[in-house]
């Protein structure tokens, strides 16, 4: 079977966060108030075939530990599903 | 005569310049292609500066897996001398052989300049031949130049004598100025800055050469 899983990788806390400040800080001068705080990250949206969703789910960490985050300065969270597809 | 290996990676764009400075030093330098499963008879390795694999991901993400590396691993555990240069040290880092890792730069710049460093330790293969304290001048290029690590990596780098050079005007971001540093033993050895890049004061320095002097007379047992 075929499971959507979505993977976010965000810079752990306490990491400086360039790419986040400068969001935050060019937010007033184009007109969006009331943000308080912006962290940027990435987010990878994988089909995956496995038994089930357990299953899916371990296969997904693994990579998402190994490859896609670094994780002396990130942290990687995972979960099943992705609203920007539909399971084929 | 010291020979020594450079690692191209599908992106690199170093690697002439430091096999020439290898060869302008006197030593026999020649190219190792990434997908290479082992590496004989090398005094030491160099990872030049570049985006290997396209530094999609992060830099030095997809490099790390090329199949060299794990010869690469195997040679420094030896003992063997092995330099990262810029895109280099961020895939060491990324490697898990040198500890920490490199972030964007501070302010989101892209950085083309000459840097005063000055040297930390004289432990590493790289720095050994220069004195504690000594200016040099050499070159930066990068993105994610910005040295990060936890606490307990910090202090440990510290206690250790592992911070090998220092930016005198940090450029970038980098924790406590640090431009380059080294495995516990020294012999591998990290810094974003480009010493291949100054080699001849016609072209702004030759402050790189005491550097590369001191790779390439370290002493190695790893061949």
């Amino acid at each position: 079977m075929n499971f959507p899983v979505t993977v976010t990788v965000t810079l752990r806390k306490g990491i400086a966060d360039p790419e986040g400040a400068t969001i935050e800080r060019a937010l007033p001068a184009l007109g969006f108030g009331g943000v308080t705080q912006v962290r940027a990250g990435k987010s990878f949206h994988m089909m995956i075939d496995a038994a089930n969703e357990a299953d899916a789910l371990a296969n997904a960490t693994a990579l998402a530990q190994r490859l896609l985050s670094n994780p002396v300065i990130e942290d990687a969270t995972v979960r099943l599903g992705a609203s920007e597809w539909d399971t084929p | 005569m010291t020979k020594i290996g450079v690692v191209i990676f599908p992106g690199s764009n170093c690697e002439y310049d430091a096999l020439s400075a290898m060869t302008a030093l006197g030593a026999e330098a020649d190219f190792i292609w990434h997908s290479t499963h082992t590496i004989e008879g090398y005094d030491g390795i160099i990872l030049p500066g570049g985006f290997a694999h396209g530094d999609y991901l992060r830099p030095g993400a997809l490099a790390r897996f090329s199949p060299v590396m794990g010869a690469i691993a195997d040679f420094a555990n030896r003992g063997g001398a092995v330099l990262g240069i810029c895109n280099g040290f961020q895939v060491l880092t990324e490697a898990g052989l040198l500890p920490g890792a490199l972030q964007k730069n501070r302010g989101l710049t892209f950085l083309c300049q000459p840097t005063t460093l000055i040297v930390a330790s004289t432990k590493s293969v790289l720095t050994r031949g220069a004195t504690k304290g000594q200016e040099l001048s050499i070159p930066i290029n990068h993105f994610s130049g910005a040295y990060t690590c936890d606490d307990e990596t910090y202090q440990r780098l510290i206690a250790n004598d592992q911070v090998v050079l220092r930016y005198k005007d940090n450029p970038n971001g980098s924790r406590d100025d640090i431009a380059g540093v080294s495995n516990v033993e020294g012999n591998v050895v990290g810094l974003m800055p480009h010493p291949e890049r100054a080699m001849s004061t016609l072209l702004g320095s030759d402050d790189g050469r005491v550097l590369l002097e001191s790779f390439l007379r370290a002493p190695v047992s790893a061949a």
